[in-house]
């Protein structure tokens, strides 16, 4: 509970905050739509309240402040529509039996997630491997990492579209291998970064140790450069799965995919529907979470094992 | 003796090519050491008496002149479990147990998992850190760390023990405690120690041999036969012969420095 507190206190905070902006951020919406109802609203005429400040909009029509939290298509949704929009596309459906119809995230959030793990586990053997190289070969760190580096400097959202384009050309069905390629894309490289220092972590004294036992490369890298690279692995883990749960979405953006978290953002904009917009964006968020947490509950136990304080 | 030297250098040179130059780490050093000796190696830092352990263990390679260890190269010796290197830092995996840590050799080295069992409870003993084999290394001193270290360079029954400052970063007691149980295991096991130290009384207490080393170019000054006897308590440091050898290395630790100073 004391570790909780902190927490709620700045959720509180943000949700303060959120729903102090909504006035401001709805008041135009709110009253066209008045107007078009036949309303008064003050001034009258869209092009009129242009030319007004949004401060100015609420102090003229204080009484239509109640109602920027309750419209059906707003700027900005309150937290609570937010939620609610989220219960009703996952959890309720999940009573109704529904829970994996199209129309749920749980259904699109499960498509995100598989397409995460496969990149993510690509982009992970990509790091591991391109370290592993790196650490043993002095001329592939030359050679790699320079291309490692300026890969990641090419904006994914323009690399996104031709990886799903060109992947169709050459006969590959689906959308499940594009993603997966653009999301370890995405999270080979924190892992290759991290996994390089942690490899090379050893001191001079603990490799001459094992020298002195004429410990072969093989024994070296599991008896002393994997287990010292440990908590550098983590740490890059947590990024890597991130990052490809960001490219996993940004695969899903382009060129009319029809399900994944992605798919539904794109959708609710394309169809003016913010609720789901908002809805699909913290599922992400929540999926993230999830994902890190599972990490930092498998760093845990494995620092347990070896004996370090968790 | 007649039995042939078990480290036998003769002339031996290192010569590192830095980007200021090149650096005598060791210049003409020419010494035997006989089997079941205790040698200490002297000198300020740069006189190459870390280096010279580091050519008898095969981590360096001479430039010059010849080294034998057990009538076999540093390398070929190595191959052959000829020593066991214990550095000044314990550098135990903080990941093992302290168990784990003195397995380290005997899994690289193939030996079966019950020779393992019985040998780390053997060496443990040894060093008195039995009933600590579950135990992390956090959870020891730095003292009892370096003891486990010591343990995991017997763990594998090598004859020569190379010891680089092993107790350089521990506080006195701690350190008079460990040079007498040094003592008691050497006595026990009858090994050939190649020690390198900074403290002359340590040098002198421990050793059958000392020998006296300059820097710039890395050479001996001076070799001491000790003649204090095999069986040490440690009043004997108040004695006359302690003294006086003692002296004699100050005395060679300083000709070295005047010598630089020319």
């Amino acid at each position: 509970m004391r570790a909780a507190l902190p927490v709620l206190v700045v959720l509180a905070l943000i949700g303060a905050l959120w729903y102090a902006a909504v006035p401001f951020m709805n008041i135009r919406v709110s009253l066209d739509l008045a107007e078009r109802m036949g309303e008064t609203v003050e001034p009258e005429g869209v092009n009129v309240r242009r030319e007004l400040s949004v401060p100015t909009l609420l102090l003229n029509n204080p009484g239509r402040i109640g109602e920027t939290f309750r419209l059906e298509r707003p700027r900005l949704p309150t937290p609570g529509q937010v939620l609610s929009e989220l219960w009703a596309t996952s959890g309720a459906m999940v009573l109704e039996g529904r829970g994996f119809s199209k129309r749920s995230l749980i259904y699109h959030g499960w498509i995100t997630l598989r397409s995460t793990l496969s990149g993510f586990a690509l982009g992970l053997a990509l790091g591991l491997a391109g370290a592993v190289a790196i650490t043993y070969a002095r001329v592939v760190e030359r050679s790699l990492m320079p291309w490692a580096i300026i890969s990641q400097t090419i904006p994914i959202v323009a690399l996104a579209p031709m990886i799903v384009v060109l992947s169709s050309q050459i006969g590959v069905e689906g959308r499940g291998l594009p993603k997966a390629i653009i999301s370890a894309y995405l999270c080979y490289f924190p892992i290759l970064v991290g996994m390089v220092k942690g490899l090379n972590s050893p001191s001079d004294q603990q490799l001459d140790l094992l020298k002195t036992y004429s410990a072969s490369g093989f024994q070296s890298f599991w008896k002393l450069r994997l287990p010292a690279s440990m908590p550098y692995l983590f740490a890059s883990l947590k990024v890597g799965i991130a990052a490809a749960l960001v490219g996993t979405i940004v695969g899903e953006l382009p060129t009319g995919a029809i399900s994944g978290l992605g798919a539904r953002i794109l959708i609710g904009d394309q169809f003016g529907t913010p609720l789901a917009i908002w809805a699909a964006l913290l599922a992400a968020a929540i999926l993230a979470g999830l994902l890190v947490t599972a990490l930092d509950m498998v760093q845990r136990s494995v620092l347990r094992r070896r004996g370090m304080a968790a | 003796m007649t039995a042939a030297p078990v480290i036998s250098a003769k002339d031996l040179s290192l010569v590192f090519h830095t980007g200021d130059g090149d650096v005598h780490a060791l210049k003409d050093v020419t010494l035997d050491i006989e089997k079941g000796e205790f040698v200490s190696f002297i000198g300020p830092s740069g006189c190459g008496k870390t280096t010279f352990l580091r050519c008898i263990a095969g981590l360096e390679q001479p430039t010059g002149g010849t080294l034998t260890v057990n009538g076999l190269s540093p390398d070929a010796a190595r191959r052959a479990r000829a020593y066991g290197y214990v550095f000044q830092a314990a550098g135990l995996y903080p990941w093992r147990t302290i168990g784990g840590n003195i397995r380290l050799p005997l899994e690289i080295m193939g030996f079966s998992r019950a020779e393992q069992e019985e040998r780390v409870a053997r060496v443990l003993e040894l060093v008195e850190l039995s009933g600590f084999e579950k135990k992390f290394p956090w959870q020891l001193s730095g003292g009892m760390q370096q003891r486990a270290s010591i343990a995991r360079a017997l763990s594998f029954d090598a004859d020569i023990l190379l010891m680089d400052e092993p107790f350089g970063a521990l506080d006195e007691i701690v350190r008079d405690r460990l040079n007498e149980e040094l003592l008691q295991l050497w006595a026990r096991t009858e090994k050939t120690i190649g020690f390198v130290t900074h403290s002359i009384p340590e040098a002198v207490y421990l050793s059958t041999k000392i020998v006296v080393m300059s820097p710039r170019p890395g050479r001996i000054t001076d070799v001491i036969d000790s003649p204090l006897p095999r069986e040490r308590p440690l009043d004997i440091r108040d004695s006359r012969e302690f003294i006086e050898i003692a002296h004699r290395v100050r005395d060679g630790l300083r000709a070295g420095h005047a010598e630089e100073a020319l």
